[in-house]
């Protein structure tokens, strides 16, 4: 970086700058301040329009879904931010009108053992790549990689044949059965960090007479587990919106049955009125907005883990 | 991650280039206590991935019985009947149109998204977490959202285009407008796309901005010339990764048309993704679901490959690590 930067440092001779030593950014900055002032100020000015723009654009369905749960049937279509008429009593009724909180007991329950069990397992492997040295390791940890390019919609109908055979259809073991076998993206996140950790800890530890899974339970557990909470939400939030595993393996039973994003796609269908419902679309907003709040609460607290990790897995490719 | 077979090959023929590494010595217990950490995701690969993809196959040659759990061969009927189905095609058109409009602009909206953001300085933060939001939305929250913002009578979005003075279209039962209201709903959640240009823009650096502002350069040439080059890797695995989810495209269109089995535009919104489930589990064709699928693995395999060698041409890796 060095060396760029004194190279441009010559060529301020022909600009009046009293001091030559200034960084050549601050000349930059000054010298197109000078040229054009009022243009650099227009640009800002719009750059801040549209950011705002965009933000209201993104705002809006959030803020009108808010609204339209609080509106009585009649006013949920009138698309107005502020309801004219004052309706709280959906947030009381809904829960006679849909088994909601069996939906959401049910998505927590799954969400909570899908997480579990992928942030172990996949810690797991990703130790077993991170600290072993094994015949075929890069092999099997390209293998792994390459498994994130595979569709799902490929291997959906034989996985639901081998639950089949297994007998779990109608359990929600499919639900969250394969986050036993660890996750690739998953996998690959934790070994990165596992790969961070000084490699003299576990050969201290060794001599220390520590067995190989105690160095991964009392060294590289304990010491990953910002990485293991990443790995945690990231996981929730994928089970907790899951809709396509519920519609295979849950739709046939019973509405109590339902996981949250089931339940809403039900309610959407129960209450259209070409289906014969009432159009008591305030109760599907109601059950919109209270399934969507768990991940925006989650999004408050690991806001910096999500965009991170998003970050990471483009970095990757 | 060259398999070491290959490289052997080389060193037999000519002289090693590069000193061929010293055979590791593993240390058995260390390699079986590896072995055994790595384990579940062994067992995972080749039953669920492996087996799975490999009894496709065969359920994709036989006609599934699911009352007795038999297949019975059934030839290459399954793959006939692909040719034979007209909604196959119909699904198959559906989808590329869908994927056709939706990654260019989900690229270009994300991109620009995170050119802006960049730009701020202070408050990308607070600008950022909002734009990520949507992304945080389910999509059945989305979509239960989207079906009233984009009814043709009463939504907003065609209430805000007759403040301008355009009657808006039919979104969801207008058949020319049933992939334009998919994308909509897609670009809504367009974030994530977003944040990962926005790292890889974080991570040019400044000095180029710099030489070229010497050099002249307009703001135009220096986004073609320099930003575009270094953030190539980036648009590159946007565009396979998008390619990929839009050529599945389904939660989006279940949600608004295929609820309740029939659909207010059966023709327009038949998506590959949801022809695909409806044989499989509604119809339980399984037979030729499998075919289905294994044609769409094969047409992404391909539109990957293609994708990856123009890539190849275009895409700057730092330090070509790879």
């Amino acid at each position: 970086m060095a060396t760029t930067r004194a190279q441009p440092a010559g060529t301020e001779l022909s600009s009046p700058t009293p001091a030559p030593e200034a960084a050549t950014d601050v000349g930059r900055t000054r010298s197109r301040r000078k040229t054009r002032p009022p243009r650099a100020q227009a640009a800002r000015l719009l750059l801040w329009a549209l950011l705002v723009v965009v933000s209201a654009a993104f705002l809006y369905p959030l803020v009108w879904l808010i609204a339209a749960s609080l509106k009585p049937r009649a006013e949920v279509f009138d698309n107005a931010l502020i309801p004219r008429t004052f309706s709280p009593e959906n947030y009381v009724q809904v829960w006679d009108q849909l088994p909601l909180g069996h939906w959401v007991a049910n998505s927590f329950v799954i969400a909570i053992l899908a997480a579990t069990l992928v942030t172990f397992s996949s810690a797991m492997i990703a130790f077993g790549f991170a600290y072993f040295r094994f015949p075929g390791r890069n092999l099997l940890f390209g293998l792994v990689l390459a498994t994130m390019m595979l569709p799902g919609a490929v291997t959906m109908v034989p996985q639901y044949l081998i639950w089949k055979n297994l007998g779990v259809l109608g359990t929600w073991i499919p639900l969250f059965g394969m986050n036993l076998f660890g996750s690739a993206f998953y996998i690959f996140l934790q070994r990165q960090f596992f790969l961070g950790l000084p490699r003299e800890l576990f050969e201290a530890a060794r001599i220390d007479g520590a067995s190989y899974f105690g160095l991964f339970r009392r060294i590289a557990l304990p010491l990953s587990i910002p990485s293991l909470v990443v790995i945690f939400i990231f996981e929730f939030q994928a089970s907790w919106n899951n809709l396509q595993s519920a519609l295979i393996y849950l739709n046939a039973g019973s509405v109590e049955g339902f996981t949250a994003p089931l339940g809403i796609a039900y309610a959407m269908t129960k209450y259209s009125p070409t289906n014969g419902g009432q159009g008591d679309y305030q109760y599907v907003m109601v059950a919109t907005l209270l399934i969507t709040l768990p991940m925006l609460i989650l999004f408050a607290f690991g806001q910096r883990h999500f965009i991170e990790g998003v970050a990471t897995e483009g970095r990757k490719g | 991650m060259v398999g070491e077979r290959s490289s052997v090959n080389v060193a037999a023929r000519r002289p090693a280039r590069k000193p061929r590494p010293a055979r590791i010595k593993y240390n058995r217990r260390e390699a079986l206590a590896g072995y055994l950490f790595i384990s579940p995701w062994i067992v995972g690969f080749v039953v669920f991935m492996l087996g799975a993809m490999a009894y496709s196959l065969v359920i994709s040659f036989s006609r599934y019985n699911l009352a007795t759990n038999v297949a019975r061969p059934a030839g290459t009927s399954n793959y006939a009947r692909l040719f034979d189905d007209p909604k196959v095609a119909t699904s198959l058109a559906n989808t590329l149109f869908y994927a056709i409009m939706a990654v260019p602009l989900e690229i270009c909206v994300a991109l620009g998204l995170a050119l802006l953001l960049n730009r701020v300085g202070r408050g990308a933060g607070f600008f950022r977490t909002v734009y990520y939001l949507p992304k945080m939305t389910p999509s059945v929250a989305t979509a239960a959202v989207f079906l009233l913002l984009l009814n043709g009578n009463t939504g907003a979005i065609n209430q805000a285009l007759g403040f301008v003075g355009i009657s808006g279209p039919q979104w969801l039962i207008d058949p020319a407008w049933v992939k334009p209201s998919i994308v909509l709903m897609t670009l809504w959640g367009v974030s994530g796309t977003m944040v990962i240009f926005l790292a890889a823009l974080k991570s040019v650096p400044k000095d180029l901005y710099e030489v070229a502002d010497l050099d002249g350069a307009g703001p135009v040439r220096k986004f073609f010339y320099i930003t575009v080059p270094m953030i190539s890797g980036a648009i590159f695995f946007n565009v396979i990764v998008l390619t990929i989810a839009a050529l599945q495209v389904f939660d989006q269109a279940y949600l608004l048309f295929w609820r309740d089995q029939t659909s207010s535009s059966p023709e327009a919104s038949l998506f590959y993704g949801i022809y695909l489930f409806q044989q499989a589990f509604r119809e339980f064709n399984f037979g030729f679901a499998s075919a289905m699928a294994w044609v769409l693995f094969v047409l992404i395999l391909l539109i990957s490959l293609v994708q990856v060698r123009i890539g190849n041409r275009f895409v700057y890796y730092e330090g070509e690590k790879r």
